[in-house]
């Protein structure tokens, strides 16, 4: 592997200025579990390695039960997220997620921030948090920022970060009670796999429990972004959720994606299981509604 | 070059790193611990396992700087100073969870770091522990079936009614 100089500062601001010193020949890294590849295969080059692992700020993983709000660091690993047990009752779909992105071992050591900026098509991560209306805080050189998740994303490895700029964290607005999300992946096997097709849906119900207030459909590896089936969300609204609405809702996601043919895939194919995943994890969130009232 | 510390199979070490180097290379060219393997060297095979602060991690993926201050465990932690191979080692060589033996090293430290936090651990939460270890003479069922007995028989020392009285008789 190409010989770097390691830097570890302990807040934003320092981190920032190594970056202001070092500029292009300077990468940030969180957990490494990508950049270690790509520096060790030579797609990445830097004469100086950023960690931000020491950086208190970004490992802070609560909900603030007054606002409702949850705020996840970018440090977070998917580990942490997968164990924990306020994620896995409130937040189901991000516990979908993560608990099957590569292996525990990259688990334990690649975070949420890493898998965000990384920006593949099929980012796991980004999915559920996308569907949960998820808000991320950048901080650069110019100052803080922030923009919704979903704009993250310009292309395929691309996102909107100006150089020197991080990602500190996430967070997430309080959900509506009877609101049920559920994540599949779906791809050829289980584990150490980049899906096929990735699909999150989250649906909220009004008080009676019948009729759709708040839907979201969000698909990963449909196009060169994760992207919203707006078109079957709006279809949703106001209607009173039943396995046939929930098709219709499937059919209209595959029609709105941009899926294409790919080494692992054929378009057709990808299309079929955005109709038969929308489907399945609509069922799920009513199932989730229905337990939880 | 930075000299860092950390305690390797419970012994505290103080080496000399340099920035790039993984915790893989630290180990096995540098200090010699070549029980711990390199296969892909991508993250995608799991030979390389090791355990950091009680999680599994690849080594192959972890730079050997970033191991300051923490509690590593190898495939050379197992066994006691005597031989005596540790039961999950034990039951890999029982239930015949060994055939080439590349794997196994990491097989055997996922399993490790999965029974240490889950001793009772299921059918299913195994193969998800063990999902990011591939053996390529593909011996699976075997694999964990080791793993199972392990934990029945780790878990059986805990609970064991009779030494537990013996403890309490020593109370």
């Amino acid at each position: 592997m190409k010989a770097f100089k390691y830097l570890s500062p302990e807040s934003v601001e320092a981190a920032i200025l190594f970056y202001g010193e070092h500029s292009e020949t300077a990468k940030y890294m969180a957990g490494g579990t990508d950049v270690i590849v790509k520096v060790k295969e030579g797609w990445m080059e830097p004469d100086y390695l950023i960690s931000l692992k020491k950086i208190q700020e970004m490992g802070d993983l609560h909900k603030n039960e007054a606002t409702g709000e949850l705020s996840i660091g970018a440090l977070i690993t998917h580990a942490i997220l997968e164990k924990s047990l306020m994620i896995q009752r409130e937040y189901p779909i991000i516990y979908d997620a993560v608990s099957n992105i590569g292996s525990l071992q990259v688990r334990n050591v690649g975070t949420i921030g890493g898998n965000l900026i990384n920006a593949v098509p099929s980012a796991d991560g980004a999915i559920p948090l996308i569907a949960l209306d998820g808000v991320a805080l950048l901080h650069g050189p110019e100052g803080e920022r922030s923009c919704k998740v979903i704009d993250l994303f310009i292309a395929p490895y691309q996102t909107i970060l100006k150089p020197g700029e991080i990602l500190k964290k996430v967070t997430i607005p309080p959900q509506a009670p009877h609101t049920g999300s559920g994540y599949t992946k779906f791809g050829r096997r289980a584990a150490m796999e980049l899906p096929l097709i990735g699909v999150g849906v989250l649906l909220t119900l009004d008080e009676e429990g019948k009729t759709c207030t708040k839907a979201r459909i969000c698909l990963g590896v449909a196009a060169p972004t994760p992207m919203r089936a707006r078109g079957a969300e709006d279809f949703l609204v106001g209607k009173q959720i039943t396995e046939e609405v929930l098709i219709q809702a499937g059919n209209m996601a595959a029609d709105e994606s941009r899926v294409r043919d790919s080494i692992r895939g054929k378009a057709w194919h990808r299309k079929e299981m955005i109709r038969v995943h929308v489907k399945r994890m609509g069922l799920k969130c009513l199932a989730l509604i229905h337990d939880k009232s | 070059m930075t000299t860092i510390s950390f305690t390797l199979n419970g012994d505290e070490i103080s080496h000399e790193v340099k920035d790039h180097w993984t915790l893989l290379h630290l180990l096995r060219e540098e200090m010699g611990f070549i029980g711990t393997k390199e296969g892909c060297g991508n993250g995608e095979c799991g030979a390389c396992t090791v355990v950091v602060d009680g999680l599994a991690i690849n080594s192959c993926l972890y730079l050997a700087i970033e191991a300051d201050g923490k509690h590593l465990e190898t495939i050379e932690g197992l066994a006691g100073s005597d031989g005596t191979l540790h039961p999950i080692q034990q039951s890999f060589v029982d239930e015949g969870g060994i055939q080439c033996g590349f794997c196994s090293p990491g097989m055997i430290m996922s399993s490790k770091a999965l029974l240490d936090g889950n001793p009772t651990a299921n059918h299913e939460e195994i193969k998800h522990a063990l999902a990011g270890n591939i053996c390529r003479c593909t011996g699976y069922v075997q694999i964990l079936e080791s793993v199972e007995a392990a934990r029945d028989q780790l878990s059986g020392q805990l609970s064991d009614p009779i030494s537990n009285q013996g403890g309490e008789c020593h109370e």
